[in-house]
Order: C-alpha cells, then sequence, then structure tokens
C-alpha cells in the first residue's frame, strides 16, 4: 500500500493535478443508495426549503469522496492514504436545472513528514465558494 | 437543553459484523465517480500488494454511522436529529478496508460541547475485524443547530 509517487520528488508546495467534477441530482439518488444515508435534504427540494435550505444540498461525504479522488489519482494506490479529514463550512446546491453544481478540486504537498509520508490540503470550491476547509490527507509515498 | 456532558466517555457496545463485499465496493466507488480499477478487479488491487480490492478512503462512513446512529438516536442523550448537519469527519486508516473483511464497529463519545447555541457531538468509531484487528477510525462532529428562537 504505498504510492507511485517517491517522496523524494515531492515538495512542499507541489501541486496535484486538479479536476472538476460534476455532481447532479442523480448522483445524489446513487449515494445514497450507496451509503445508505436517505437524509431527506438530499433529495427532497420542498422538504430542503422547508428547513431553511435554498435547495436539495449535496451529501457532505460525497464531497469529501469526490475531492479525495485527487489524491487518490496522483497517489496511483488509495490505500496510501492513511488519514483524511475536513470539515464542513458550506453547503453544495444542487438544483434541478439538467447541470446540477461542479466541484473544483485543486490540492497542493503542505507538510513532508517522517517516515516518507506526505500531508496534502485540499482545496474544494462550488460556485466560487469554498464548500471544505481543513481538508488534509496523509499520504505515504514511495 | 444542551446535551449532557455526563455522556463524554461513554462506550457502546460492539455492532453487528459488516461483511465488506467486492460488490458493495464496486457500487459505492460507481456512486462517488470513481472508476479505478483497484475498487473493481482483484489482480489489479494484488498488483500494488493488496490481497483483494480496496474501499475508497471514505468507505468507512458506511459502517460508521450506522455504528453512530447509536448515540444519535439514543433517547437519554436526546440529540434533535431534525438540526443536525455534519461538521467534520476524518478517518485515520490502519490499513485500507478490503473485500473479504468482517467487521465490527465501538462507538466512544469523545466530546460533547456547546457553542453559539449549537450542541456540538464529537464521536469516534473504532472499526476492528471481528480477530480484534484496528483497521480504521472515524471520527465525527455532529452540530445540532440552536433552536430559532420565536
Amino acid at each position: 500500500m504505498t504510492a507511485a509517487v517517491r517522496y523524494d520528488d515531492v515538495e512542499v508546495g507541489t501541486e496535484l493535478p486538479t479536476a472538476s467534477l460534476p455532481i447532479a441530482r442523480v448522483d445524489l439518488v446513487r449515494y445514497a443508495g450507496a451509503s445508505g444515508d436517505f437524509n431527506t435534504i438530499h433529495w427532497n427540494q420542498r422538504f430542503a426549503e422547508s428547513v431553511g435550505l435554498p435547495n436539495v444540498i449535496a451529501h457532505g461525504m460525497l464531497t469529501m469522496a469526490a475531492a479525495a479522488r485527487v489524491i487518490t489519482d496522483w497517489a496511483g494506490d488509495p490505500g496510501a492514504v492513511v488519514e483524511y479529514g475536513v470539515r464542513f463550512t458550506r453547503p453544495v446546491v444542487v438544483p434541478d436545472d439538467g447541470t446540477g453544481a461542479t466541484l473544483q478540486v485543486s490540492a497542493a504537498v503542505g507538510a513532508k513528514l517522517p517516515e516518507r509520508r506526505v500531508r496534502v490540503d485540499v482545496t474544494v470550491t462550488s460556485a466560487g465558494d469554498k464548500v471544505l476547509s481543513m481538508a488534509r490527507a496523509v499520504v505515504q509515498l514511495g | 437543553m444542551p446535551l449532557d456532558p455526563a455522556f463524554i466517555g461513554r462506550r457502546y457496545a460492539p455492532s453487528r459484523v459488516y461483511e465488506v463485499g467486492r460488490e458493495k465496493i464496486r457500487e459505492f466507488a460507481s456512486a462517488i465517480g470513481d472508476e479505478s480499477e483497484v475498487y473493481r478487479d482483484p489482480a489489479a488491487a494484488q498488483a500494488l500488494g493488496h490481497p483483494d480490492v480496496i474501499a475508497p478512503p471514505t468507505f468507512a462512513i458506511v459502517i460508521s454511522s450506522e455504528v453512530g446512529r447509536q448515540v444519535v438516536f439514543d433517547p437519554e442523550l436526546g440529540l434533535d436529529y431534525g438540526r443536525v448537519v455534519h461538521g467534520e469527519q476524518r478517518f485515520v486508516h490502519h490499513r485500507p478496508i478490503r473485500a473479504g473483511d468482517r467487521l465490527c464497529g465501538v462507538l466512544v463519545v469523545e466530546n460533547i460541547r456547546a457553542a453559539a447555541g449549537n450542541d456540538i457531538l464529537t464521536t469516534r468509531v473504532d472499526v476492528s475485524t471481528e480477530d480484534g484487528e484496528l483497521v480504521t477510525t472515524a471520527y465525527s462532529t455532529l452540530v445540532a443547530r440552536a433552536a430559532e428562537r420565536s
């Protein structure tokens, strides 16, 4: 469970390839089924609005999972992600307009740690707003 | 009424065994939009040194959130689930979860505090094999937003 990326080849500030990830209503339905999280705010606009949200919002865990792909694609082995945490700061609003939302994900090496590990800092925005903060992973490099 | 801090440190009984299946991992990977073969093809996973297909880094939420229901819906604690939003999530993987794992979760209440009228509950779920090998630790922070003043 070690990444293809070598520890000696990265430095603080090394940027990972970015990703632009669309999220439509159907993706929320699929994630609800796969994860078992059927919270009504993720699929029912009438209910979402009744609790003060602008519209249906994505599962925070779907955003977290989608953002992880930037790290796992870079590392080459998802098993190299030994730690991953986020703070959910803003909801990702997913309107039923045939387009939905788009997550812009970027990441960079924030620190080199002992034992050939690095901390990767991830930035995720939707509609120009940062939707996660303190999004960080620890990755075991080769 | 604020949540009772006496719940801090409370440890719930181990959950039932969750058996991780290859098709569940594939389904979860598809749901997060990840087509990687390491989640689908045992040979691809083995080429990276894993005994079988592994699960994505956030898959443990499937297990930890079910285990977490013990405290979220504990009538003694009285958390108002209608006001709850997910504040933070963190996973520490001691090794990747993989197909064939038979896992149990033990839920511990790490912290309870109040801030600006919100109740903030932090839990830890230790996910281990039924033989006792610690696989993943999942930390969740749930925020019950302050009730609207009328």
